[in-house]
């Protein structure tokens, strides 16, 4: 047995790459030695900016002999089969053994395979290893043509026992491996040899340099809010931003500063973004006043000056950064302030997809939708109007323009600076939500109303251009799309029949009307910009250089472009008439089943099996989604229980006998089964449960009271059970027959009331 | 006059830069001038766009004047210029010890790595216009960006062999930092014990609002786009002369024609300055730039110096 330690040093590895790397670096280790017949106990993959470690613990000290026995051709067959055979197993013929068979003689290779000290086979996986790390991004350097995530400096590569460490001879193109490796940049610049993973770690340490990532998480985590505790302040917890901080420092030495207070006046989400996506510096809340106070940036060195220097130089940063950022809050409230009218203008130049038009003819189809919508989920219908033209404004705010990721919630505070109620503010910050499967879900009305419009506009429109998603591909997000709109229905409990929304905003989309008076709106506004077009390239021919040239020419190709975004715009809209009458028939049906199979995905996460929801969607009312749910959880509940199995079983069988009496006969047994003709109690009885069951079940579904539903036919599990136990269906006397067949389909129907048990798997 | 020692802080820009000057020279690379073209950056400087192709060892640096109309703002803003001063270290092939090389250059300026935090935080590098990308870094001292460190891996879309090492320091802001200035205008450009001091300001504020105005209001548009479709036309014309000359010498013209695609280039940025370039033609003129940039690379591939020495 011995432990090997692997350390690749490079130039800084970026801090995104890391956690894949480790993995990569032992996994390709770990079965690279396996496959070449090592074992081991452990294994354990570490990275710094500068390094990328492997400790691998209990390894075989060499491979075991192989002896492998092939069968080969007989010694009479082909010459060709010989040479066949001894190419596959790379022997002479010299080397083969004969053997005799009953068929006669036949070659016998006999291979073996000495065992391999380990040194040997981690040099060979090692090496390959390097030549094929899978970087997301690799370069050569100086005049080699290894590739590597930065220039690679050295190797340390020992393998330790009872004995000592001895070190695993590898060279790859010229870096020779060794037992050495050098501590922090600054601090610890000098080699230093190891002799194990122990050792290897402490003096790491003594270095300064933690190795284990996690470690440095945590100290960065702990110190910062040691820091942040004497100020009286918290840490604003971000793991993305401390993986990424503890990806990019060897040792950690957190500082604390505080942001001037003019700058306090910033939204905290801004000062937040700003310093974390400029600077990674984690923010400090004040729980007191409740805003972002100070910030924690992680140096990577213990200076003498206990690091006053290095903050007073990020403070200046910061204090450039949020002036950039106080400029554009500034202008943007400004805006806000006076109608934000020239941001609505400018979503009309900005193309959502040139098959959908523009963002502002998005915000007008989801406005209507979402009033629409509102009276459903409780909201006013103005409110959730505006919302929706209020919603998408942010977009051509500055501060959305630098920090794409505070759309919505910058649009919260320009609506709240515009004078909207409350309502209308957070539902223009709420509407993308959620985004995640884990993201919280709207549930105030107005939010709810813009939310669901926001994305149902989406699938439609892309439904109507034709751009499904397909395999893996889903560029549009319409996948997380579809999950949203049935996150926001289910746990807001909203009755709504989703195949007839679309189907109304399909007339939306599709208003040939309302699309041909666009397009001879859209062919005057053209002509008149063409006119314009036309003249100032005729004043232009006029003129010979100057300012007023250059003015004219800048006139000349604004129009120009003008006219091209009305032209597109004309023949989006030509395009969107031109679809077939029967593609707008198609279209909401064919949605509802994407619908339908996202809701197969989601409620397969909450343990409800697919079968279970097959049978339920064959109901109708499917196109209500909490109506589905709620049957679908009821069945799955009764289905686990031993009356529920047992009871699919016989309605089920049931069906089955109906089903082909039925194809035999060419008629439909349906009605009429009458207890006069009951032959045996057990028949009898039947008749007397469903008598009871079937006016429960019905009442029970009416009242979409399903648990009670499912109780009522739970109730026929006996006397189906006893009356299959007792009664042959198919017997020689007809009216027996007939009668029993249509008293089966009672228990037909009465299923069918609940859910389409035949396809419940079983 | 006398050189710097390292211990002791710069006290003016000049100093910055001729410490620089100092430590690479020391270093082994040639000492050269700055390119006498207008261009954006220091990378368009011949020394580097066309000798970082080929085989032949490499090694230069040298301040270029670099000019970006559309960041002027008439000497207002304490750190953004339109024209501004770039240093550049090019060596090929990269040496091992080029983050060394490059550490002790912040050391000379005073930049001690014990004291501030330096952080090589990953940045790759593309420049659309050269056809060139690279990956590295940028530099951070105390969270502040100081330089752009890069290995070639393509330049005109030829694989960089052997790779550049190619390091960027933007002067006036590493300056700045140095010397603790909070504007730019303020800061000293010569010892501000000489006889006559002269600030940054004094030399560059007058120059910066007339040159913002006429970047942004005056620049004849029609001219410059006269002047780029000159200057693509003259690029080609040279890229497609004859081999040889009339006494029979043979003579490619790699570096005049590169000169086109510098002009066309800087042409490119005034236009955009003055607004005049729609999103798609935008595309169309850098799309034209490196194909020019391309042809002289092509050009210069089969000239001496694109070749191993003999």
């Amino acid at each position: 047995m011995a432990d090997l330690l692997i350390e690749l040093f490079s130039e800084e590895i970026p801090a995104r790459m890391q956690p894949k790397a480790r993995e990569d670096l032992k996994k390709l280790m770990t079965d690279g030695l396996v496959e070449a017949g090592l074992t081991y106990a452990s294994a354990g993959a570490f990275s710094t900016p500068r390094r990328l470690a492997l400790s691998v613990e209990g390894l075989d000290a060499a491979s075991k002999p192989v002896r492998e026995e092939r069968k080969g051709p007989r010694t009479d067959a082909p010459e060709k089969a010989l040479e066949g055979f001894l190419r596959s197993t790379g022997l002479t013929k010299d080397q083969l053994e004969v053997r005799d068979e009953k068929k006669g003689q036949v070659y016998f290779a006999v291979i073996e395979r000495p065992g391999r000290p380990a040194a040997d086979i981690v040099a060979e996986v090692l090496e390959k290893t390097i030549r094929n790390f899978p970087w997301p991004k690799s370069m050569r350097w100086g005049t080699g043509a290894l590739r590597w995530v930065r220039p690679l400096h050295s190797i340390l590569c020992i393998l330790t026992d009872e004995g000592g460490a001895q070190v695993v001879a590898l060279d790859v193109d010229g870096i020779k491996s060794g037992d050495t490796t050098r501590g922090h940049r600054f601090m610890a610049p000098d080699a230093f040899a190891v002799t194990s993973f122990d050792d290897y770690a402490a003096k790491l340490r003594r270095a300064k340099v933690m190795l284990d990532a996690g470690e440095r998480a945590d100290a960065i985590a702990q110190e910062a809010a040691n820091l942040a505790f004497a100020r009286g302040w918290e840490i604003v917890e971000d793991k993305g931003l401390l993986t990424e901080v503890a990806g990019l420092v060897e040792w950690p030495v957190p500082l604390m500063g505080a942001i001037e207070e003019r700058f306090l006046a910033l939204p905290p989400e801004v000062l937040q973004t700003s310093m974390k996506e400029h600077q990674k510096f984690f923010s400090a809340k004040n729980p007191k006043s409740g805003r972002i106070e100070g910030y924690v940036t992680v140096a990577n060195i213990e200076a003498a000056d206990d690091g006053q220097m290095i903050l007073a130089g990020n403070q200046r940063v910061l204090a450039a950064r949020l002036s950039d950022g106080l400029f554009f809050w500034e202008n943007d409230l400004r805006q806000a302030k006076s109608g934000m009218t020239d941001w609505a203008e400018g979503l009309k130049s900005v193309t959502f997809h040139n098959k959908l038009g523009s963002q502002a003819d998005r915000v007008a189809r989801i406005a209507a939708l979402a009033r629409e919508i509102a009276p459903l989920v409780g909201a006013d219908p103005d409110q959730a109007g505006r919302a929706a033209e209020l919603a998408k404004l942010d977009l051509r705010s500055d501060m959305v323009g630098e920090f794409p990721e505070l759309q919505g919630v910058m649009g919260r505070y320009y609506a709240l600076a515009a004078g909207e109620p409350d309502a209308v503010a957070d539902a223009a910050r709420d509407h993308y939500s959620p985004l995640g499967p884990s993201d919280d879900v709207p549930s105030a009305p107005v939010s709810v109303a813009v939310a669901l419009a926001d994305k149902i506009d989406t699938l439609t429109g892309f439904w109507a251009i034709d751009e499904k998603p397909t395999g893996s591909k889903d560029p549009f997000a319409l996948r997380r799309a579809a999950l949203g709109i049935i996150r926001l229905v289910l746990s807001n409990d909203i009755r709504l029949n989703i195949r007839e929304v679309v189907a109304q905003h399909c007339t939306q989309l599709f208003d040939s009307d309302q699309l041909a008076r666009d397009i001879a709106n859209a062919h005057d506004v053209g002509d008149s910009i063409a006119e314009e077009l036309k003249e100032a390239e005729t004043i232009l021919k006029t003129l010979d250089g100057g300012a007023l040239q250059s003015l004219v020419i800048r006139l000349v190709e604004e129009k120009a472009n003008e006219l091209q975004i009305w032209n597109e715009n004309i023949a989006h809209k030509e395009h969107t008439i031109a679809l077939a009458d029967d593609a707008k028939m198609a279209l909401p049906p064919d949605l509802l089943a994407f619908l339908h199979d996202r809701l197969k995905v989601y409620l397969r996460d909450q343990g409800i099996r697919h079968d279970i929801i097959d049978a339920v969607l064959a109901q109708p009312g499917n196109d209500d989604l909490v109506l589905v749910v709620n049957r679908a959880t009821a069945l799955n509940d009764m289905l686990k229980t031993e009356d529920g199995q047992n009871l699919t079983q016989g309605l089920k069988r049931a069906s089955n006998i109906l089903t082909q009496a039925e194809e035999k006969d060419g008629v439909e047994y349906s009605f009429g089964a009458d207890p006069k003709f009951a032959e045996t109690d057990e028949e009898r009885a039947l008749f007397t449960a469903l008598d009871t069951a079937e006016p429960a079940i019905k009442a029970a579904t009416a009242n979409e009271d399903f648990p009670a539903a499912m109780s009522a036919i739970a109730a026929l599990r006996a006397p189906i059970d006893a009356f299959f136990e007792a009664v042959q269906v198919n017997t020689d006397n007809q009216i027996m027959r007939r009668n029993r067949l249509n008293l089966l389909s009672r228990i037909r129907a009465a299923g069918r009331e609940i859910a389409d048990f035949t396809r419940i798997e079983g | 006059m006398t050189s710097p020692s390292s211990d002791d802080k710069p006290r003016c820009f000049q100093d910055v830069i001729l410490r620089l000057q100092n430590h690479w020279a020391k270093s082994g690379c040639a000492i050269l001038q700055p390119y006498d073209m207008e261009v954006g950056a220091g990378t368009f400087h011949p020394a580097t766009t066309l000798r970082s192709l080929g085989p032949r060892p490499w090694a230069a640096a040298y301040v270029q004047p670099s000019r970006r109309p559309t960041d002027g703002r008439y000497g207002e803003n304490p750190n953004r210029l339109q024209h501004y001063y770039q240093y550049q270290v090019i060596i090929k092939p990269s040496p091992s010890d080029l983050q060394e090389l490059y550490l002790d250059s912040l050391r000379a300026i005073g930049l001690d790595p014990l004291a501030h935090d330096v952080r090589f935080v990953e940045d790759d590098w593309e420049s659309p216009t050269l056809g060139a990308w690279g990956l590295g870094w940028e530099v951070w001292c105390d969270g502040m960006e100081v330089s752009q460190f890069t290995y070639f891996q393509q330049v005109a879309g030829y694989d960089a062999h052997p790779v550049s090492g190619e390091l960027t320091y933007g002067l006036e802001r590493l300056a700045m930092y140095v010397l603790g200035v909070e504007h730019v205008m303020d800061m000293p450009f010569n010892d501000p014990d000489s006889p006559i001091p002269l600030t940054y300001g004094d030399i560059f504020r007058e120059a910066e609002r007339e040159y913002s105005r006429w970047n942004f209001d005056i620049a004849d548009t029609e001219t410059l786009f006269q002047h780029f479709k000159d200057a693509e036309t003259e690029c080609e014309r040279i890229v497609s002369a004859a081999e040889t000359d009339g006494a029979g010498r043979a003579i490619l013209m790699a570096q005049p024609a590169y000169d086109q695609a510098i002009k066309a280039s800087h042409l490119f940025n005034l236009l955009d300055a003055r607004g005049v370039i729609s999103v798609t033609e935008r595309a169309d003129y850098i799309r034209r730039v490196r194909a020019l940039t391309k042809k002289c690379a092509d050009l210069f591939m089969q000239t001496p110096l694109g070749k191993a020495a003999e």
